[in-house]
C-alpha cells in the first residue's frame, strides 16, 4: 500500500514539475523545478529497486547538470520577457502536437493491457544474482561485459570536457599575463646592464 | 499493484512534456535544452523500469550511458551558448545565421 502511494506521489510531483520546467516565466526557477523533477524521478528508481541509478541521477542531474545550467542562467544577463515573445504564438500547434503524441504513446500501452503485446523475456544472462545487491550486482556487468562501452563513455566525457574548455577559454589582449617560455629564455646580458651616472644626472630607464 | 505501464505512462507523459517544452519556447536556448533533459529522464525512466520488471540489469547499465551522454551534451551546449552570448549579447536563437555562406 505504501508502495502505491508513493508511487503515485513521486509520479505526480515529477509531471508537475516538468510542467513547470517548462512553463515557468524565470529560467531561474525552470531550473529548480527541473531539479525536483529529478530528485522525484530518482523517487521513482528507488520504487522499482535501481538505487544505484537512482543516486547517480541525484549526484550527476542535481549535483552537476543542474548547477551548470543554474550558474549559466545566472551568468549571463539576458532579457527573459523578450525571449518569451512567441510563447502564445507556437502554443496551439505544441499543444495539438503534444496531445497527438501522448495519445499514441498511450495506444501503445493500451495495446498491450488488452494482450495485443508481448513483454519479451530476458535471457538471464544479465540477471541480479540471488543475495547479491544493486549496486554489486551492476557493477560486476559493467566491468566485464560491458567494459568497452564503459571505456567509451569515459572518452565522451574527456571529449565533452575538452570541448566546453577549448570553446569558452578565451584569449584576453591588454593583461600581463606569465609568460614562462620568455622568462625561461631570458639571459643576465639582456635584463642588466652596468651604467657609471654621473653625479646629479642620475640614470635613464 | 504498480505494473510496468504505470511507469511507461509516467515517462510518455515526462517525454511529451518535453516535447512541448521545445515547442513552446522556441526563443530560449537555455530552457530547450532544459527540455531535452526531460526527454532523457523520461527515457531513463523507461529503460530502469523495463530492467527492473523484467529482472535484467542492462537497461539500468544503459541508463547510465544516457546520463553520461546527457551531461556531456549540457556542458558542451552550454559552452556554445556562453560563447554565442559573448559575441551577440542574445540567445534568440531565431537569427543564428552567422554560418550562412
Amino acid at each position: 500500500m505504501i508502495q502505491v502511494i508513493a508511487f503515485y506521489l513521486f509520479a505526480f510531483m515529477v509531471i508537475a514539475s516538468g510542467a513547470f520546467t517548462i512553463l515557468a516565466r524565470n529560467p531561474v526557477h525552470s531550473v529548480l523545478w527541473l531539479i525536483l523533477a529529478f530528485f522525484n524521478a530518482a523517487g521513482l528508481m528507488v520504487l522499482c529497486g535501481a538505487e544505484f541509478i537512482a543516486m547517480l541521477l541525484v549526484i550527476v542531474y542535481v549535483g552537476a547538470v543542474a548547477v551548470l545550467f543554474l550558474f549559466v542562467v545566472m551568468m549571463l544577463d539576458i532579457d527573459f520577457a523578450e525571449l518569451r515573445a512567441g510563447f502564445m504564438k507556437n502554443a496551439p500547434l505544441g499543444f495539438v502536437l503534444a496531445i497527438v503524441l501522448l495519445m499514441e504513446l498511450l495506444l501503445g500501452v493500451g495495446a498491450y493491457k488488452a494482450g495485443a503485446l508481448k513483454l519479451g523475456t530476458a535471457s538471464g544472462a544479465a540477471a541480479t544474482p540471488a543475495g547479491v545487491s544493486n549496486i554489486e550486482a551492476i557493477g560486476a556487468l559493467l566491468y566485464t561485459r560491458y567494459l568497452f562501452l564503459f571505456e567509451a563513455a569515459g572518452v565522451i566525457l574527456l571529449v565533452a570536457m575538452i570541448g566546453a574548455i577549448v570553446l569558452t577559454h578565451r584569449q584576453r589582449t591588454g593583461v600581463r599575463g606569465q609568460d614562462i617560455a620568455k622568462q625561461i629564455a631570458r639571459k643576465p646580458s639582456e635584463a642588466t646592464r652596468n651604467v657609471k651616472p654621473g653625479v646629479g644626472e642620475g640614470v635613464q630607464l | 499493484m504498480i505494473g510496468i505501464e504505470h511507469y511507461i505512462v509516467v515517462s510518455s507523459i515526462l517525454f511529451v512534456l518535453g516535447v512541448l517544452g521545445i515547442f513552446l519556447n522556441r526563443k530560449n536556448v537555455i530552457v530547450i535544452l532544459m527540455a531535452i533533459e526531460l526527454i532523457l529522464l523520461a527515457v531513463n525512466i523507461n529503460l530502469v523500469a523495463f530492467s527492473s520488471f523484467l529482472h535484467d540489469l542492462t537497461g539500468q547499465i544503459f541508463a547510465m550511458f544516457v546520463l553520461t551522454v546527457a551531461a556531456g551534451e549540457a556542458a558542451v551546449g552550454l559552452a556554445i551558448l556562453v560563447i554565442y552570448f559573448r559575441r551577440r549579447g542574445t540567445i534568440a536563437v531565431d537569427d543564428v545565421n552567422r554560418m550562412k555562406g
